[in-house]
């Protein structure tokens, strides 16, 4: 029989300390979508993730009532749009995106990610209409969410691509300039992007990956600070300990809704991916584990440390509570997603630099970032340029994710709302890198020994 | 198949009563109940059979929390593999 201490203590993490399963998110192959008639890929498109997702929300909130564990996000992630539309190269792809956004109001998720091109080695044909659509595409869309590969560790970085995302990344905030620049916080960059993440914004469901999946995300970034909180002075490697137990009973939550799911729908289980998510909510902070860790405030020196401890602690927790792992799995630090990041980036304690250092050792990379809106487009993508570098060389997932805020300045503020939250905007180091990022070709892949 | 009805809240009269009974009118059998009172506040928690229940478990779980919502007390009814999974190895 379980004890009556185990049952008062899950309910006070479901209760106090923000536990929830972040997303259930169902990966979907639309590789038998592909159609030389644009209009017909995306009738097919539409007709199939809205016949195998019909039931994933309705489940989704079933499982959630009956474990009692809040379930917040419910998503589709799709084979990336440039493969169907390197089928039909005269057209132009933002039909794709439409019939995402239908078929994600007719399932009722929140999000479809899968706008999304692999050009870490080239660009391949659909790959540059698509990536010249993303503007728009996420400007009269809603729900879609766009992702792309630049770099990889064993292909190098596809500098004419880095080029590209840095006037893109600024497009897409220009055209939706109006709502606070939203568009621009829907579109990722990565360098070492894995094919079964299910969390947004950059979710697709790569080419390696089985006709439909179910891939959960987890988190608790509160439910681990109050663990810490409750073991007092204790020296660091109890630190460590108590991350990796805590690790272990919410990553066991995902894996129970992942099975759970991947039974009620009939569709295989993929990944539980191990992240501690942070909401703008307070009690729900990846900044504030870091703080109870014994800084005086996120981004102090130490803070680098703390978080590799936590990421490293965090997968090995959780790696023994789930079947199969994958994903991004470890720590997100999105600025505007984490009340302790907003405090710290306010007082100035969190800088630019500071985010960069620490993306050496954090899950992703430089996360929902508000840039000054006089940005150009070469340092955004000496900003990519320098984040894919340490993803490449150190054969980890990076991810640059910035928000230009057009028509502000740094300490001034970008509001998106919701579990995008709020910020202010940051200063960057006005230098230019143009010469360089003008250069284009392809930085070559990293030797894999030697490593010093 | 098991469930766990929690009740967290200030003591009254009756909370153990009106959660016993709908708990039969749903026809969910009680196994075990722990409960304890401390400074005033309640602490219950009911292991019950709900394979025999009539009712779909959303439609208990429904009626249950509004029930600790008339009394003030906050109730959780949860499946017990989500205690099993989270506390054992």
């Amino acid at each position: 029989m379980i004890n009556s201490h185990d049952i008062l203590e899950t309910i006070n993490m479901i209760d106090n300390e923000n536990l929830d399963v972040r997303t259930v998110t169902m990966g979907i192959s639309l590789l038998d979508c592909i159609d030389g008639d644009i209009d017909k890929a995306c009738d097919k498109v539409y007709d199939k993730i809205c016949r195998y997702a019909k039931n994933l929300v309705r489940t989704a909130e079933d499982i959630s009532k009956e474990y009692g564990i809040p379930i917040i996000h419910k998503r589709i992630a799709v084979t990336p749009a440039a493969m169907l539309s390197a089928a039909c190269p005269t057209k132009n792809p933002i039909k794709f995106a439409k019939a995402l956004n239908r078929a994600a109001d007719t399932t009722g998720v929140n999000f479809v990610g899968g706008y999304s091109a692999l050009v870490h080695k080239g660009f391949a044909p659909g790959d540059y209409s698509l990536i010249e659509s993303i503007p728009e595409a996420l400007d009269i869309t809603d729900k879609v969410c766009s992702s792309v590969n630049i770099g990889s560790t064993r292909a190098g970085i596809n500098m004419d691509a880095v080029k590209k995302m840095g006037r893109i990344i600024r497009q897409t905030a220009e055209r939706t300039a109006d709502r606070d620049c939203i568009g621009a916080a829907k579109l990722v960059v990565f360098c070492n992007a894995p094919e079964d993440n299910p969390f947004m914004a950059g979710a697709f469901h790569g080419p390696g990956e089985p006709d439909c999946v179910i891939n959960v995300g987890v988190s608790g970034p509160g439910v681990v600070r109050a663990a810490l909180a409750k073991a007092g002075d204790c020296n660091i490697t109890d630190v460590a300990d108590i991350v990796k137990k805590t690790a272990f009973k919410i990553t066991r939550t995902g894996q129970l809704v992942a099975k759970e799911a991947s039974k009620r729908l009939s569709v295989p289980f993929g990944i539980v991916d191990l992240s501690l998510a942070p909401t703008p909510a307070i009690g729900d902070s990846v900044a504030h584990i870091l703080e109870e860790m014994g800084l005086e405030q996120c981004g102090a020196h130490g803070t680098t440390a703390c978080l590799a401890l936590l990421n490293d602690a965090v997968k090995k927790g959780g790696v023994m509570a789930s079947s199969h792992v994958g994903g991004l799995s470890g720590a997100f630090i999105p600025v505007t997603e984490d009340a302790g990041m907003i405090d710290a980036a306010r007082s100035k304690s969190l800088t630019l630099t500071k985010l960069e250092a620490m993306t050496a050792v954090c899950s992703v990379g430089l996360d929902m970032i508000a840039v000054p809106g006089d940005t150009s487009a070469e340092i955004i993508s000496g900003i990519i340029a320098d984040e894919a570098a340490i993803g490449m060389v150190n054969s980890k997932t990076t991810a640059v994710r910035l928000i230009p805020a057009i028509g502000k300045k740094s300490g001034e503020e970008l509001n998106f709302g919701g579990l995008l939250g709020r910020g202010p905007i940051m200063d960057i180091n006005r230098k230019s890198p143009e010469k360089f990022i003008n250069r284009g070709g392809r930085i070559p892949a990293p030797m894999q020994s030697l490593k010093n | 198949m098991n469930a766990v009805i929690t009740v967290l809240g200030k003591d009254n009269v009756g909370i153990l009563a009106n959660i016993s009974n709908k708990c039969a009118e749903a026809g969910a059998n009680i196994i075990e109940v722990t409960q304890s009172v401390l400074q005033g506040m309640f602490a219950m928690i009911m292991f019950v059979d709900i394979t025999e229940c009539t009712v779909p478990f959303a439609q208990l779980v429904d009626t249950l929390t509004e029930k600790g919502e008339e009394m003030g007390v906050k109730v959780h009814v949860m499946h017990e593999d989500i205690f099993n999974a989270m506390h054992t190895v």
